[in-house]
């Protein structure tokens, strides 16, 4: 037991860790893998806090995080990648290098933010929500440096492992609550998935800058 | 007969990771001969190699200097004294007072500077071109290491190996996570020092890809036996450090008996072993990196240094 809060924080670090080689990693199914790694990690964090907070019902949230986001979603994106035919190495907009060091930048800003608002919680779960709060500025970021739009979907999606992630480290969400995050992310997937077929109808490329170009923002 | 005893240990360890050396290369070369469905060359291959390379004639370039000869010699020295200061399997030894972690980086800064002059000195265009990405990936790796060995310093409270191999084997720490970024960045370190697949293939004589080789490329003889044995030292020496500082498991002190030491060198050794066959495995599972890739690679390293520190800080409440 004196081990098993230190147990989970470790694994909530990992799935920080994995934010940090999606960010890293430039080729779409290894892009792909990480981002399978980082579900993995983040469903068992999450079984580690169900076990150690006696809160059995996080186990379902464990189940549906493992489910979905390492089964179901990269699944079909991969089969979307084949279909797209899009193997090539992401291009990002500034070089790895200075993604990685501004992503260790808002970890810093997320630490700094967290530090001083939860002054009567326990230490490891500050640095909990630390975390938390560091995967989810790292998806945006990952939305942000990411031309290609399946790229794109992978930030938002690691963006909601974030949000479980917070989720989880506070005691106590409701499971209706975790629920309809899972299925409206679901469903967000679905629209992303149409809309990526559309865009490649429309402009032979799922580059976003193609449809910049379309609309007029830069010529 | 105390100082007898301390001294009889101490030089035991100078000698043992010298005489482990070149069987733990065997053991990497043969796990990945295996890996690949191959037979592969005996473990003690490499012993052998030694031998040949002792008993060969050594020829040198018309225009080496002095610098080229010496070399050798002193960055076999350098490494073997970084290696023996490292506690393989017990702490608290009398050279202990001088296991620095920084002195460490120090040494091996200084075995590297030779090596890369050394590989600039004839005057071909390999050598020097592998000196130049030589220096490229340790202007990268130890700003890395270094954010390690704060880690270590700021948990431990020191930065002498000896007592932070002590910390770490006591328990008190518990697991943090500080302590499993700087991990994966000590691996990311390891690979890039030893010149290993991902950042350098230390197998291969291909012009383009080769850092290491190249710059030993004019050596013969005697002198590539000193340079050989010394790259074989410091991937021991890395992978004590990695075992003694992330897994202190059944290391012996200072004042324990022989039965306690008996075991220290039996785990140090299982241990070693261990971590050499899962590098073999790493680097057959791995492809070899674009040079132009290790620096992203190694910034990531960095980057997880900076990020234990940082969250030591949090942890300690600033």
């Amino acid at each position: 037991m004196a081990y098993g809060y230190d147990i989970s924080h470790l694994l909530s670090a990992s799935v920080l860790v994995f934010s940090f080689l999606l960010l890293f990693q430039g080729r779409m199914f290894g892009l792909l893998n990480m981002f399978v790694m980082q579900a993995v990690c983040l469903s068992l964090t999450v079984a580690s806090q169900a076990h150690f907070q006696n809160a059995p019902h996080l186990y379902v949230t464990a189940a549906i995080a493992l489910f979905f986001k390492a089964g179901i979603i990269p699944y079909s994106l991969r089969r979307i990648i084949i279909r797209l035919g899009i193997y090539r190495d992401i291009e990002t907009i500034f070089g790895v290098g200075l993604t990685l060091v501004v992503g260790v930048a808002l970890t810093c800003l997320a630490i700094m933010t967290v530090m001083p608002l939860a002054h009567a919680q326990e230490l490891s779960a500050r640095e909990d929500l630390a975390f938390a709060l560091s995967v989810i500025l790292m998806g945006m970021l990952m939305m942000i440096t990411r031309k290609n739009a399946i790229s794109q979907i992978v930030g938002f999606m690691s963006l909601e492992n974030g949000l479980v992630l917070a989720a989880t480290g506070v005691r106590g969400m409701p499971l209706v609550v975790e629920f309809s995050v899972a299925f409206s992310i679901l469903i967000a997937f679905f629209v992303f998935g149409l809309f990526v077929f559309r865009i490649r109808e429309s402009f032979d490329s799922v580059e976003i800058h193609v449809m910049e170009q379309y609309r007029g923002e830069k010529q | 007969m105390e100082l007898m005893h301390d001294l009889l240990l101490q030089g035991w360890q100078m000698v043992l990771v010298v005489l482990i050396a070149p069987w733990i290369t065997g053991v990497v070369r043969k796990t990945k001969a295996r890996m690949l469905r191959k037979q592969g060359p005996s473990v003690l291959q490499p012993y052998r190699d030694l031998r040949r390379l002792l008993s060969k004639e050594t020829l040198l370039a018309e225009n080496a200097s002095w610098l080229f000869r010496v070399a050798p010699y002193l960055i076999v020295s350098a490494t073997w004294v970084a290696a023996t200061l490292v506690p393989t399997f017990a702490t608290g030894l009398p050279f202990s007072w001088v296991a620095d972690l920084l002195a460490i980086v120090a040494i091996l800064a200084t075995a590297r500077f030779f090596l890369a002059l050394a590989g600039m000195d004839v005057g071909t265009s390999f050598g020097g071109i592998g000196s130049s990405r030589e220096m490229m990936i340790a202007s990268l790796a130890e700003p890395a290491m270094l954010f390690i060995v704060f880690t270590m310093a700021i948990l431990a409270g020191t930065t002498r190996l000896s007592t932070i191999a002590s910390v770490m084997a006591s328990g008190t720490m518990g697991i943090r996570v500080s302590i499993g970024l700087s991990l994966f960045a000590m691996l990311i370190v390891a690979l890039a020092e030893n010149a290993r697949i991902p950042v350098d293939n230390p197998a291969t004589h291909l012009e383009l890809t080769m850092v290491h080789e190249a710059m030993v490329l004019e050596y013969t003889g005697r002198h590539l036996a000193m340079i050989e044995i010394a790259a074989s030292i410091k991937l021991v020496l890395f992978l004590s450090l990695i075992s003694c500082l992330f897994f202190p498991l059944g290391m012996a002190q200072r004042e324990d008996g022989w039965l306690a030491m008996g075991i220290g060198l039996v785990a140090y050794l299982l241990k070693i072993n261990a971590l050499a066959c899962l590098l073999a495995i790493g680097e057959s599972v791995m492809a070899k990196m674009r040079v132009f890739r290790v620096a992203e690679l190694l910034s990531i390293a960095m980057l997880f240094g900076v990020l234990a520190v940082f969250l030591l800080f949090l942890s300690r409440g600033m």
